[in-house]
């Protein structure tokens, strides 16, 4: 197969087969996480948990008083390979006409420099993160391959970007074409370990802060 | 039915949709641990509060995930063994006071301590549960209190409580407006309590009551994890207040019984209650405001506040000790991580009724110390019999030299003397 070739594959029929997988992956997780369903809560409320609830989705992002000092590196690690992987997906200009070529809807995005800014420190937060999990005891401890792999195929796009828009290692198209298959295979996964905290985790804030309101709990 | 299938099953039951979110959510990242004094005070990365769920998080993959139960279907993944639920006893039971503190910083919003007092129903069911926490349960069930106190010693106490402050003390009173329930360690441990209720009550002119049916307001049940039990439990409360008529029942001073009996109580009888529930310093701090608690002078001594978990963190109960304290104390400082972030004494969550656990306990009190080294106090106030007897523990065990005192005695230590008789004239004319 040609460079080319595979290209299009990607982009086509390899592109529409991972966001069907990801779409019903991700359907299917979170309806079999809410059929289980969830006992009402009996107990004479002290207030609504309903502001709670949509208050700690947002107010989790932020550290906790005392956290910030005991995992730094948890902390300023995660802020900035979230951050940066955000720009870089949503504010990259190729990204941009991506997007416009499904959606029809175009915004501004941020010059070339600032992406490879925010790639780099995305990608050395990564870096950052995983030689972390490697030597922390608890970190260590806690992790287990599918830790790794969720780690590889999140680092993947972002390296094979950053390679690709420098002409780096292969010649473009074919890095291109690896590229978006890294994407694809982010996509195809993410339902499926524990990468779905990227939906999961505002259902996981809501209940904790709806659960801790009841009770005019903080949370 | 195996005992390791009775556990599994009811690992099964208590898995709903929130805990499904919180396995699915977990990252890995950590962050309880530093929450968690297990693991700060130890360094030891079994500790952190995630890990205790291990077995849990695996019946739920295998039950509740498309891929658990197919690989589950094909062989491809071993279920949880009898081995496991006992290898994991201590970490669920002896390492976890249930205290709240790593469901505030996980930064996925994970309340892992909802998800560890529900898996205290699947260990209980597998038969493994600590020992000292079984025979305060059975205690509780077949005497009425986890420390096998009977109403016998409880009359005993009335007496002395009547005789000390020469008031009567009510007993199974109908329509009183509230009906007082107490911890066993209250009435072994602290008899200063009931008299100070006694006198607060009839100084603020407070229709109460003990009931002779329902005294024992700590719930062994939920410690140990065993929902049959404490719903029993918390029957008796219910019944007794409903013999009554009264309209508010009143936890003591523990965190516990009031997670139990104001938070837990209506899920697990399945009904909400005809009453309201508060908790003593909730009351105490209502009858301030509402001008009816008066006090007179100021306790000079340095003091500071122990903020039980139960109250602060898994009950909502924060700024009321505040007020409390500053009616009667001229010098209250508070400790490091004071309020929702308090530590804990190490000994809530049945830690205190299993001995096994005891070794543990007192390594992991160097957080508490540590607090209370900072602010260099005479007296240590708090709100729950068994944080007090835990820090008095950990206090002896450090050689601190520390007073260590109830909230209620506290306040009724300031209680002016003139306005207590016009208050009894008042309130029996
Ligand atoms: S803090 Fe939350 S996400 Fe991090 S390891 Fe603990 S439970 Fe998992
Ligand atoms: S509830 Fe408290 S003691 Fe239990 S795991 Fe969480 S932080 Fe540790």
């Amino acid at each position: 197969m040609t460079a080319e070739a595979l290209l299009a594959w990607a982009r086509g029929p390899g592109m529409q087969i991972a966001l069907a997988v990801f779409f019903l992956g991700i359907t299917v997780r979170i309806v079999e996480m809410l059929l289980i369903g969830r006992a009402p809560d009996l107990a004479a409320p002290r207030k609504s948990g309903v502001a709670a609830g949509w208050r700690t989705v947002f107010h989790r992002s932020l550290p906790t008083p005392g956290m910030l000092k005991r995992s730094p590196l948890v902390f300023v690690g995660g802020y900035i390979f979230h951050l940066g992987f955000l720009i870089v997906l949503v504010l990259s200009v190729p990204h941009i006409e991506l997007f416009h070529g499904v959606w029809g809807i175009r915004w501004p995005g941020l010059p070339r420099s600032l992406i490879d800014l925010a790639a780099i420190l995305s990608i050395g937060a990564m870096v950052a993160l995983l030689v972390h999990r490697l030597v922390d005891p608890v970190r260590r401890f806690l992790s287990r391959s599918g830790d790794y792999f969720a780690w590889t195929v999140t680092f993947l796009p972002l390296i094979t970007g950053y390679f690709a828009t420098h002409h780096m290692l292969l010649p473009y198209t074919q890095m291109l074409a690896v590229h978006i298959l890294s994407i694809e295979l982010l996509l195809i996964v993410l339902p499926f370990t524990k990468l779905i905290h990227t939906f999961t985790l505002f259902l996981s804030r809501w209940y904790n802060g709806a659960i801790a309101g009841r009770k005019g709990v903080a949370s | 039915m195996t005992s390791l299938e009775n556990g599994i099953n009811a690992f099964v039951e208590q898995i709903d949709t929130p805990i499904a979110s919180f396995f699915n959510s977990c990252v890995h990242c950590g962050m309880c641990a530093d929450a968690c004094l297990f693991y700060t005070e130890t360094g030891d990365p079994k500790y952190t509060p995630i890990h205790k769920l291990e077995p849990m998080r695996r019946v739920w993959k295998r039950n509740f995930t498309f891929w658990g139960k197919l690989a589950a279907m094909l062989g491809l993944s071993k279920p949880v063994t009898d081995a496991e639920l006992e290898e994991w006893e201590p970490l669920i039971y002896d390492s976890c006071t249930l205290c709240g503190r790593c469901s505030m910083v996980c930064p996925v919003g994970n309340d892992i301590t909802y998800m560890i007092r529900k898996a205290r129903e699947g260990m209980v069911a597998a038969g493994h549960a600590p020992d000292g926490l079984k025979g305060a349960t059975v205690r509780a069930v077949e005497i009425g209190s986890p420390m096998g106190v009977t109403w016998k010693t409880v009359q005993a106490q009335i007496k002395h409580a009547e005789q000390d402050t020469g008031l009567t003390i009510p007993v199974d009173v109908e329509n009183a407006e509230y009906m007082v329930l107490m911890s066993s360690m209250e009435v072994v441990n602290f008899p200063e309590y009931m008299g100070a209720i006694a006198r607060i009550f009839d100084q603020a002119g407070v229709s109460w009551t003990l009931c002779s049916d329902a005294i024992e307001a700590t719930n062994s049940g939920i410690q140990i994890g065993s929902s049959d039990i404490a719903a029993q439990l918390v029957q008796r409360i219910v019944d007794g207040a409903e013999k009554l008529k009264v309209k508010t029942v009143i936890s003591p001073e523990c965190g516990h019984a009031y997670t139990a009996i104001r938070w837990e109580g209506a899920n697990l009888i399945g009904r909400p209650y005809s009453f309201k529930v508060l908790h003593i310093l909730e009351v105490l701090d209502e009858l301030r405001e509402q001008g009816r608690l008066q006090t007179e002078g100021m306790e000079t001594a340095k003091l500071t506040f122990h903020d039980p978990c139960q109250l602060v963190r898994r009950g909502g109960v924060v700024e009321e000790p505040r007020r409390l304290l500053n009616m009667v104390a001229s010098n209250f400082v508070e400790m490091p991580d004071a309020g929702v972030w308090n530590w804990c004494c190490g000994g809530g969550g049945g830690v205190s009724a299993n001995e096994r656990a005891d070794e543990l306990r007192l390594k992991v009190f160097s957080r508490k110390k540590a607090q209370l080294d900072a602010v260099g106090v005479e007296t240590l106030v708090t709100a729950c019999s068994n944080c007090r007897i835990m820090l008095e523990d950990g206090a002896e065990a450090n050689n601190m030299d520390l007073q260590i005192v109830g909230m209620a005695e506290t306040i009724a230590a300031h209680l002016p003397t003139k306005t207590s008789t016009t208050a009894t004239e008042e309130s029996s004319s």
